[in-house]
């Protein structure tokens, strides 16, 4: 993973440490207590506060899912009444279940400002006619590009005129330099206001980049995409996949669906999928998932087990053990694991009828097919095996015969 | 133009043996005079790296700065980066500023995107190919390749990569590119050139960078791509041969059309790989490239047989194979584990196997004994003996062992480790030094007295005959005698083990026999008792005796081998190691033999 959305809380906090502006806030879920919260946050009983969801997704206003300029009671009010409710935003639907407070700041105009990446350049958005309606004022924002080599204190940008221009600028130059040395890969202030000419934070979103959480300049917790809960086994397999150096992945499709897939590496996947659902069974594809960077057996057999417990569990005919000619994974001792595994499963697996069929290459790969042979024998699973000489989909046409 | 040739030598970041190895193999088949790595970076060791090339051992040089290793190996211009995310920019940073380094790869996955993109910045500026990060990395056939590219020896050969073809071939995945030379080594004449550019959002080098030299390379006559959802690289290539600045013929195909009918946005392995809008993807791209004239299958299925076809109407057909690559020695433990080769081996074992998750103690699991609460005689019985034997048995096994754990400070042993211990050697040498003194005057008398017990027992021997006849020879009879016990004052230890005995097994012929002896013998003199010694030796052989599991002929053997007395020097052994403790918790000087008690002569 790379670019992965945050909270807005932890967003405009990072911006807060930094000294890009200045701003309090206070997020609250199900857990919280409304008793102690005002001992805690003295301020949610002297300002008019803003409360609105703070779940990784945008257009909160055009929702009617933010109240401005209430007092605490009336905050609590809303939160309690919208707590858990599902709601549907751009066709997903998922419960709320966060929402952030923060001080109500009366203001006139409304700024936008936003930073994304792009290969050798990021680029600063700029418009004066910020807010809601940003959308359809697009062609009067303004970009400025500066290069990733540029030297972040000669950074400039040619703002149109203005009031507080000056402070604007300086604003947003501390705001690129953050944004940078934070390791941001997205950005947006929409709107942003000036108040005494300091700027003031009302809407932020952002994605970091969460591989270089390593630098410890930030400590957030990534939330899973609004109404994507991940299933007990996916979550498994992600917990799995942060613990190891190798890569672990597992998206559950079609927990009905007749094809399951077993298949090593990012690229190779990637092409399995393609295939089964050019050949029309895109309805039949049970799971996405992939395993590479060399796991170990113990690895291997976890991940297998998971996929052979949600296969068993639902319709599955066929499994698909695929994977491209390795370059450097021990083909083996990754087969070790997935063995064990099958072994373990081989009643169920032989009571629904399962077709299995396994296709690789790489280092010792010869040793690794033998055993999936010798397994077949040994179980009496049906295991057709094929090695580099085999085209890498071949198989799918073979095992999709099966369903026809 | 190739970005290697067969003269190009790189310098390794990071320990990494194997990668080495498998690079010298592939410069061995490809007929390189030189090893194409010159040394290796590893700033924590700097010992030499033992390789082969060919069946010839070479020692590649270790340094523990780039620098140095670029200075003493001027020829080398690429920088091979296995360094981990956390510090392979920095490293690379620094590499990319010497002049002498023309291009380099960075192996790593989970580089942050704002490196990566800086470090890439950079080497444009300087135009230097960055290839990677997240990737294996490439190759020029026949001539040089990055780390792991191209997979294990076979692998190689197959796709005949030790010589060169006419396909400049650049990927995405670093997985799918050795399926890819695979491929394309069936399809057309090979590859000249393969790239993985990493499955990162930015990578260091993108497609179209690398397509574009290849359209230069004179010897490079058809383009293969393997893009992927997300992000807008692909659009490149088709403007570029849309505006004809690629001439070549491109076969190229984009994966992930799968993506836009799944229901819920799947972030693939790669990290790049996931459309965040529709020009992102898959569809929307092979659309663009079959649009602007690129060779695009219907499905990846295809690609194969397209790429043919291609190739056998612009380039035209696929030659006969010539070249044979050199044999290359196999590695011993590659050999074995394919079934290859078999040799005698030098070591025997047969009483623990530690290859497993869990030792095994003669075919008992260590969770096992834990598990049964096993004694130390049940050890003992493993791999001394290689039994399970009955608890009565190794009860009586760890009484031996106390027993002969200690006998003061003024004993042999004893008195060595004190010594050795007061002038200042490890406990270990302590030790030592106080088992050397076990022998056939120290502690040796139980291996001694048994074979003595046994042959006249076996032999059916009369008590009586057997003293006559020692007194005969003149023989000091083993195991009987002491200093200053007697018959009126007798030895606690022997009676402990006696009682036991007589309480618990099942035969003790041997220890009847001995008694028999002592009757005999004690009438000539009251000390001429059964000693410890003696009463341990019977009690062993009636221990063999009263255990169907050792053979006779087994338990000949143990007794020649002089198995008894391991239970002294082990049991001993206890006692040395306190006294060498002892003597250093007593912050005892160096021992020095009194002059009035040494007779000078």
């Amino acid at each position: 993973m790379a670019q992965r959305a945050i909270r807005e809380i932890d967003a405009k906090n990072i911006l807060v440490h930094a000294g890009v502006a200045k701003w309090h806030g206070v997020l609250v879920d199900g857990q919280t207590d409304w008793k102690t919260l005002s001992k805690d946050h003295p301020w949610l009983l002297k300002e008019k506060l803003v409360v609105k969801p703070d779940q990784c997704f945008g257009q909160r206003g055009k929702h009617g899912l933010v109240l401005l300029n209430a007092d605490l009671k009336g905050v609590e009010q809303f939160v309690r009444k919208n707590m858990n409710r599902v709601v549907e935003l751009n066709g997903v639907k998922g419960p709320l279940t966060h929402f952030l407070i923060e001080p109500f700041v009366p203001h006139q105009a409304e700024y936008y400002a936003a930073i994304q990446t792009e290969k050798d350049h990021d680029v600063v958005f700029f418009s004066l006619k910020g807010g809601v309606d940003v959308e359809e004022n697009w062609d009067r924002i303004q970009p400025f590009k500066v290069g990733v080599l540029d030297d972040l204190d000669s950074v400039s940008f040619g703002l149109p005129k203005m009031p507080e221009r000056d402070a604007v600028h300086a604003f947003l130059k501390k705001l690129y330099r953050v944004f940078a040395e934070n390791d941001f890969s997205f950005l947006e202030l929409n709107p942003f206001c000036m108040v005494d000419g300091k700027p003031v934070l009302l809407d932020a979103v952002a994605r970091l980049d969460d591989t270089a959480a390593f630098k410890g300049k930030w400590n957030v917790e990534f939330p899973a995409p609004f109404g994507r809960t991940l299933s007990k086994e996916e979550a498994y397999i992600k917990s799995l996949d942060e613990k190891t150096g190798a890569s672990l992945k597992l998206t559950v499709l079609n927990p009905k669906g007749k094809i399951w897939t077993l298949v090593a590496g990012g690229g190779a996947s990637v092409v399995y999928a393609d295939t089964i659902v050019d050949l029309g069974f895109q309805k039949e594809l049970a799971n996405y998932g992939e395993y590479s960077g060399n796991p170990n057996d113990e690895e291997t057999y976890l991940y297998t087990k998971t996929v052979l417990e949600l296969l068993v569990k639902g319709n599955g005919q066929i499994l698909l053990i695929g994977g491209g000619i390795a370059n450097f994974t021990d083909v083996a001792k990754t087969f070790k694991g997935i063995i064990q595994a099958l072994s373990e499963f081989a009643p169920a697996l032989k009571k629904k009828g399962v077709k299995i069929y396994v296709r690789r290459g790489g280092p010792n790969y010869q040793q690794g097919l033998e055993h999936m042979r010798q397994l077949g024998e040994k179980t009496g699973l049906s295991i057709q095996v094929f090695g580099p000489e085999t085209h890498m989909t071949k198989i799918v046409p073979m095992a999709l015969e099966e369903l026809k | 133009m190739t970005l290697f040739d067969e003269n190009t030598q790189a310098i390794i970041f990071g320990m990494q043996a194997q990668v080495v190895q498998r690079m010298l193999d592939f410069d061995f088949m490809c007929g390189r005079k030189t090893p194409s790595v010159a040394a290796v970076v590893n700033p924590s060791d700097t010992r030499m790296l033992a390789v082969f090339f060919g069946s010839k051992q070479v020692l590649v040089p270790v340094y523990a700065s780039t620098k140095e290793a670029f200075q003493k190996h001027p020829v080398a211009s690429v920088f091979i980066n296995f360094a981990s995310f956390r510090s392979a920019f920095d490293t690379t940073w620094d590499a990319l500023d010497l002049p002498q380094v023309l291009s380099v790869a960075v192996i790593a996955e989970g580089m942050p995107e704002r490196d990566t993109r800086r470090l890439a910045a950079k080497a444009k500026k300087l135009s230097k190919p960055f290839i990677g990060p997240a990737t294996v990395g490439g190759l020029t056939a026949g001539c040089f390749k990055i780390g792991n590219t191209g997979g294990a020896v076979d692998a190689m050969i197959d796709a005949k990569l030790y010589r060169s073809g006419s396909v400049g071939f650049v990927s995405k995945s670093g997985g799918m590119s050795n399926e890819l030379f695979n491929l394309l080594s069936h399809h057309t004449d090979g590859v000249c050139e393969g790239i993985a550019i990493g499955g990162d959002r930015f990578p260091g080098t993108t497609l179209y960078d690398h397509v574009q030299r290849f359209e230069k390379d004179p010897k490079i006559k058809l383009i293969v791509v393997l893009g992927e959802l997300g992000g807008t690289d692909e659009y490149d290539i088709a403007d570029a041969v849309a505006k004809k600045k690629i001439k070549k013929p491109v076969v190229a195909w984009v994966t992930g059309t799968c993506a836009a009918l799944f229901a819920t946005e799947v972030q693939f392995g790669h990290a790049g790989a996931k459309s965040g809008s529709k020009k992102e993807s898959a569809q929307e791209k092979n659309e663009a490239l079959k649009k602007a004239g690129v060779f695009v299958p219907k499905s990846y299925d295809d690609f194969g047989e397209l790429i043919q076809k291609v190739f056998e109407k612009h380039v035209g057909k696929i030659p006969a194979e010539t070249q044979n690559p050199p044999v290359i020695p196999e590695d011993f433990s590659v050999a074995v584990k394919k079934n290859r080769v078999r040799r005698p081996a030098s070591i025997v074992s047969s009483i623990s196997d530690d290859r497993g998750e869990d030792v095994l103690y003669h075919g008992e699991t260590l969770t096992s004994l834990l598990e049964r609460k096993a004694s130390l005689g049940d050890v003992i019985a493993l791999l001394w003996f290689k039994k399970k034997l009955p608890a009565w048995a190794t009860e009586f096994m760890e009484m031996t062992l106390k027993i002969t754990a200690d006998h003061g400070p003024a004993v042999s042993g004893a008195h060595n480790a004190i010594v050795a211990s007061r002038a200042g050697k490890d406990l270990v040498s302590c030790l030592a030094s106080g088992l050397l003194t076990i022998g056939p005057r120290f502690g040796g008398a139980i291996d001694d007295a048994a074979r003595y017990w046994q042959a006249a027992v076996s032999q059916g021997q009369a008590p009586k005959a057997f003293v006559d006849e020692m007194k005969a020879k003149n023989v000091l009879i083993p195991g009987i005698g002491h200093r200053v016990k007697s018959i009126q004052n007798p030895d606690a230890r022997v009676a402990a083990l006696k009682a036991y005995a007589q309480k618990h097994f099942p035969s003790t012929q041997h220890l009847q026999f001995a008694l028999d002896v002592e009757k005999l013998t004690t009438q000539k003199k009251g000390n001429l008792i059964l000693n410890v010694d003696g009463c341990i030796a019977a009690l062993f052989l009636d221990l063999f005796d009263s255990c169907p599991e050792f053979s006779g002929e087994e338990k000949r053997q143990l007794v020649d081998i002089g198995v008894l007395n391991a239970f002294f020097a082990l049991g001993r052994s206890i006692g040395m190691i306190g006294h060498a403790i002892d003597q250093k918790r007593l912050q005892q000087p160096l021992y020095r033999h009194d002059w009035d008690d040494v007779l000078y002569l």
